[in-house]
């Protein structure tokens, strides 16, 4: 239901050597790979060390201090949800009491195919609190709004 | 008609809107957004005279929209957007085009008076460009407010053999959203101003770091840049690379930034050596925010005395307010510097969402002060903010009700520098932990910790290496300073 790629060590090759190789491209390969399967695979941080000339050590360093790199296939939709100062002004906490009612705690692991995230602030500070799923960015989240997201309507 | 296709307009449902409206048969041309976030969807009508608003359009208002020939009688119209007190107001230089038209349109673009600065700027030698922009009297719009003319001075006059021009859309203050507005509802006036800039200091490449919070506008980027390929606005000895950040909020420091760009953790640097003079890959590199560069085309299209005419003080030219939060009316707001705070959260905000009173504004984003409803009389510029112990950041307003709780936000001011710490220097690395126990032990009664959190802002704010560990003390202390009662609620008790 993601519609990721399953792991392809060749075709994950295939998709780094289309990219240059200076170290600057380490974050838009990883982000390729990403994009691609969903997670960066572990295999793919030698791949990537290895395109860009640098240590494995490096790339490890790169993909654990960016919040946005994950290690793991996620177990289904994301609903990233600001907590940051904007959205908390408008009551986004009581949200994160309402995910953990419905099961799917915050920073928590996926239940029913759906997780829930923490995001500091996604530039929508007029209308919070705000959530991103997917691309699509939500304004004005009410409790029913979480319901509904959760529930994938 | 238009309808706006900015993110912030989609989450509130002017996608739904825009196919109903395609599928009535109308003719619609997708702008960005005018800024006015309350009555988004905001949907305009070309009338014979002007432009009619019809506010917090939803699908199903669509058909009987249609069938009343968008009649100004109509429950939801605002008559003309153009005479709205909130866009009369304002003076919009940056924000002139957004919401206008079809952000991709670059023969739009044109002749809204769009390339006119550039045009100029391939007129004019090198030092006269340095020359206009730091006669402007323009400031760093990312938060430090470094004289933009001076920073390319310095480029301009280091000898090397490759310089940059990096452009920060890292913008992840929480508040602010004016970055991505400018992007999404108007991408070429920021290619301009880096082409202008590229020609100003001598630099052939151009690089955009934009956070990937924002996809809409990666996407509108992405079309844009091509767009100024296909064209020829760059190209002819400039060129520009958009490169996507990865959720790190420390990025948006322009050290950590360039690291970042050059695939490394987003850890500072210590400076000197300026990036101005060892900047990407070692090279010369102007750092700019959006919002700094994107004022550059007009200033060089109407001339840097027209700029610096406007405005208080030593901050010249306009502010970009992003006004957020519990407000009533939220938005973007483009006035010349030295409106007051009150007018903007009373006046133009119209008060809190909630209807209770104001407690609490913050300045400037996450390390912006806490400033209490009797500040409100404050000016918004750099120099008015510093002296009440704030900073005006990137130009976000937050407004807190009264039912805010300051030393629960104070807790929070350090659990994000904690989260988000690069990890470089101690104070702000360590310090950040320990400031989050310490005011956990000021809720829990303990008042002998007070004591324990002034000295270890002052140790932050002394020995960080960056604004990150070194401005987290302000929300902290300003919340502290001028909300003592939320502190010592446990020990009342």
């Amino acid at each position: 239901m993601t519609g990721f790629a399953a792991w392809d060590e060749g075709a994950a090759r295939a998709l780094l050597a289309g990219m240059g190789g200076g170290q600057d491209k380490v974050l838009p390969m990883l982000q390729a790979l990403q994009a691609q399967y969903g997670y960066v695979h572990a295999e793919a941080v030698g791949l990537v060390a290895a395109a860009v000339n640098v240590s494995r050590a490096e790339v490890h360093g790169v993909v654990t201090f960016y919040h946005d790199f994950r290690m793991e296939l996620p177990a289904g939709r994301v609903i990233r949800l600001c907590r940051a100062e904007a959205c908390q002004a408008v009551g986004c906490e009581a949200l994160v009491d309402e995910a953990a009612q419905l099961g799917v705690p915050v920073d928590g692991p996926a239940s029913g195919g759906v997780a829930v995230e923490t995001v500091y602030c996604l530039g929508n500070c007029a209308l919070g609190p705000a959530a991103l799923v997917g691309e699509e960015l939500v304004g004005l989240l009410d409790v029913d709004g979480l319901r509904a997201l959760v529930a994938g309507a | 008609m238009f309808v706006p296709g900015d993110a912030a307009a989609r989450s509130v449902g002017a996608e739904a809107v825009a196919l109903a409206f395609a599928a009535s048969g109308a003719e619609m041309v997708r702008t960005g957004s005018r800024g006015l976030l309350w009555l988004e969807p905001l949907v305009e009508v070309e009338g014979a005279d002007g432009r009619l608003g019809f506010r917090n359009v939803r699908a199903g208002d669509v058909a009987g929209l249609v069938a009343s020939g968008f009649a100004a009688s109509h429950a939801l119209a605002v008559g003309r957007v153009e005479d709205l007190p909130w866009l009369a107001r304002q003076s919009r230089l940056t924000f002139a085009r957004v919401g206008v038209e079809d952000p991709l349109s670059l023969a739009a673009y044109r002749a809204q008076g769009g390339l006119a600065g550039l045009a100029a700027a391939r007129g004019m030698a090198p030092d006269a460009i340095v020359a206009a922009v730091l006669a402007s009297g323009l400031r760093g719009r990312g938060g430090a407010g470094f004289p933009t003319g001076v920073k390319w001075r310095t480029v301009a006059g280091a000898v090397a053999d490759q310089k940059y021009v990096v452009c920060n859309a890292d913008e992840g203050d929480s508040g602010t959203f004016a970055d991505r507005m400018l992007i999404e509802g108007d991408p070429f006036v920021l290619i301009e101003g880096m082409a202008i800039a590229g020609l100003a200091v001598g630099a052939s490449q151009g690089f955009i770091y934009l956070r990937s919070e924002y996809p809409l506008a990666e996407k509108v980027l992405r079309a844009a840049l091509a767009i100024a390929r296909a064209e020829g606005v760059l190209g002819a000895g400039f060129e520009i690379a958009l490169r996507m950040g990865a959720g790190s909020y420390i990025c948006g420091e322009e050290t950590a930034l360039l690291e970042s760009l050059e695939g490394r953790r987003g850890v500072v640097r210590a400076k000197p050596p300026l990036p101005a003079l060892q900047g990407l890959f070692g090279k010369p590199t102007v750092v700019n925010n959006v919002l700094s560069l994107a004022a550059v085309p007009w200033i060089l299209a109407h001339g840097a005395e027209a700029y610096a005419a406007l405005g208080t003080g030593r901050s010249r030219g306009t502010l970009v307010v992003q006004l957020a939060g519990n407000v009533k009316r939220g938005g973007l707001f483009e006035v010349p510097f030295g409106i007051s705070l009150r007018e903007v959260v009373d006046g133009i905000g119209g008060g809190t969402r909630s209807g209770r009173p104001v407690r609490a504004v913050q300045v400037g984003g996450p390390l912006g002060a806490y400033l209490p409803a009797s500040l409100l009389d404050t000016a918004l510029d750099y120099e008015a903010m510093a002296a009440v112990g704030g900073m005006l950041g990137h130009g976000g307003v937050v407004v807190f009700d009264d039912t805010v709780d300051m030393a629960k936000q104070a807790r929070f001011a350090f659990e994000f520098c904690a989260k988000e710490s690069c990890g470089k220097c101690t104070p702000c690395r360590i310090g950040a932990v320990r400031g989050v126990e310490v005011v956990d032990r000021i809720i829990a009664g303990k008042a002998g910790e007070i004591a324990v959190l002034e000295d270890l802002a002052a140790l932050m704010t002394d020995a960080s290496l960056c604004a990150m560990g070194g401005l987290t003390p302000l929300p902290v202390m300003s919340a502290l300073k001028h909300f003592p009662e939320d502190f010592r609620r446990a020990l009342a008790a």
